[in-house]
């Protein structure tokens, strides 16, 4: 009696490892610099086992399948320690269809019915090559995440908030002006005034590219967080051909104050606080 | 259509709601998930507050329900807590309705679902008209 | 039961809440704060919510309601001490919040009360003098 292919890939297990692990030596990509041979031949066996327990139920399409469901975990784990350590995509793929070349190699050697063999070496393939791209999906996730760390930690840095004077701050915001950095400038404002007891707050925008209905929209939520902590926001920084698309777009800004510039915000928040500033009558001192 | 992508799920617990002040109890679980998981105060004061919302839906329209609270886990590994509400109450006709700011069938704002939905990173919701209602929401940990 | 305490100081009123508010607890302070409004003839009101780190819209809106009791008694409302995370996710939820006024603090909130108050005498000096 015939047995299924994946009753026979399972117990040529150990073959099909030696060679597979044969194969990945041969490879001139091999990064032994960024892990040893031995941390290789284990992670191959892990994967390796959990792959035939799970092609032994004869299901060879659908990797979405309950069966799959450890040895995609193990792979989606391969994938992101690779893309973290700093293998290339190419590099993290190659791993899983080598063993393509391996598996090829038992099935010759098992299957002489030429017909069958064909058909084992497509079903074979199909599913190395779902596999394949599935390890590209998890790499790709893996990046992600560091790009998404990186632009956390950047979104920090670039949306400092200065106290120019008692109780006044200033947010010079360079760049665009997303959801999520908008979350950040809310929260470091808000906790910012708390720290400083500030009542007015200037938000210069002209280091923002463009300003559309998210981005106003943003800006509208950041004036009425800043109002519910009994402060005043302050826009200032608004190009002419801004003011205009915001026109244009219909935006409503009517209950938002806005400056020209940083420089009037400042002028007309001193106003609201009643702070004049003089020049100095002592004409001698600094010869000015 | 509920959510397809694959979850792994670290830990679950059932939290029955009778009457109004079991949402404080409810407040504090939620709570304690989301410090496990490390969540920041903006994020987790969403989650709470979201579920706040959805209780006092829940309270308000069915008199009762159960929640669901689960720390699960992305295949891209990123944490987050996923709440499920259900209850056998009259259910919704018009969900698309239902979701738009400022309607009301009973003594809410109307907030409540739009709300919430704003609140989370993923929202779904699924309802038979005198069967039931049932909401789930997913906070991911950095939102 | 629990019942918020509310504080008399001068012509004002000073409510602390630490407790989550329930339907039957939001519904006594709101017919306490009226009542002890009328007593004293109070003209303003400080809600400190610093202690508050979850406020819904079923909050939000008790908060709305005692603001417009308390115009209509003629005092005025002030919310103090509204966390960061709780001011954002408010109006992410989409509260419109309008006429409660809010301070940073109990002192901001009475500074408040008494620019406030003084306006309000200010014009009913003018319509007198009309």
């Amino acid at each position: 009696m015939k047995q299924t292919t994946g009753v026979l890939l399972q117990r040529k297990y150990k073959e099909i490892l030696e060679q597979w692990i044969q194969q990945q030596l041969k490879d001139d990509a091999l990064r032994e610099d960024l892990m040893s041979n031995e941390e290789l031949r284990h992670e191959s066996e892990e994967f390796l086992h959990s792959l035939l327990n799970a092609v032994k139920k004869d299901n060879y399409t659908d990797i979405d399948a309950p069966e799959y469901e450890k040895t995609l975990e193990a792979l989606s784990g391969i994938s992101t320690a690779r893309a973290t350590k700093g293998y290339s995509p190419r590099e993290t793929s190659n791993y899983i269809f080598s063993l393509k070349d391996a598996l090829f190699i038992i099935l010759e050697k098992e299957i002489t019915d030429k017909a069958r063999l064909y058909k084992e070496y497509h079903r074979v393939n199909k599913l190395i090559d779902s596999l394949g791209i599935y390890t590209f999906e998890a790499f790709i996730r893996g990046r992600e995440d560091v790009i998404m760390r990186q632009t956390s930690e950047i979104s920090e840095i670039s949306t400092p908030v200065i106290q120019v004077w008692d109780g006044i701050l200033a947010l010079p915001i360079i760049g665009t002006l997303d959801s999520s950095r908008t979350q950040v400038v809310m929260e470091n404002l808000l906790m910012k005034i708390v720290d400083t007891e500030s009542t007015i707050a200037i938000l210069d925008i002209s280091g923002v590219p463009a300003v559309d209905s998210l981005v106003a929209q943003h800006l509208i939520k950041t004036v009425s967080a800043t109002r519910l902590m009994g402060a005043e926001c302050i826009i200032s920084g608004i190009r002419p051909e801004i003011a205009q698309t915001i026109v244009h777009l219909g935006i409503d800004l009517s209950g938002i104050i806005t400056k020209a510039s940083l420089a009037h915000a400042l002028r007309f928040a001193f106003g609201l606080l009643k702070i004049e500033v003089k020049k100095s009558t002592d004409k001698i001192k600094t010869g000015i | 259509m509920m959510q397809t992508q694959k979850l792994i799920v670290l830990s679950n617990e059932v939290i029955t709601i009778l009457k109004e002040h079991d949402v404080v109890f409810l407040r504090g679980r939620i709570s304690q998930y989301a410090d496990k998981i490390q969540m920041g105060l903006l994020n987790k004061t969403k989650l709470l507050t979201a579920a706040s919302e959805l209780v006092r839906n829940m309270i308000s329209y069915a008199g009762q329900g159960k929640v669901l609270c689960e720390i699960v886990a992305s295949i891209g590994l990123e944490k987050g807590i996923r709440l499920t509400f259900t209850d056998r109450g009259p259910g919704i006709k018009d969900i698309s309705l239902a979701m738009k700011d400022g309607y009301t069938t009973g003594k809410t704002l109307g907030l409540g679902l739009p709300g919430a939905k704003r609140l989370v990173s993923v929202f779904e919701i699924k309802s038979q008209p005198g069967k039931g209602t049932t909401v789930v929401i997913i906070k991911w940990k950095n939102g | 039961m629990e019942k918020i305490p509310i504080l008399k100081m001068g012509d004002f009123l000073l409510v602390t809440i630490q407790v989550d508010l329930y339907d039957r607890l939001a519904l006594n302070l709101e017919a306490d704060l009226v009542g002890t409004i009328n007593k004293y003839q109070s003209k303003g009101v400080l809600i400190d919510i610093s202690a508050v780190d979850i406020v819904d819209s079923f909050m939000g809106r008790i908060l709305g309601n005692i603001a417009q009791m308390s115009k209509i008694l003629d005092a005025h409302t002030v919310v103090v001490g509204m966390q960061p995370a709780v001011a954002i996710t408010l109006i992410e939820l989409g509260m419109p919040m309008s006429g409660v006024f809010t301070a940073l603090n109990v002192e901001r909130g009475m500074e408040l009360l008494r620019a406030k108050i003084f306006t309000d005498d200010a014009d009913t000096e003018t319509d007198s003098a009309e």
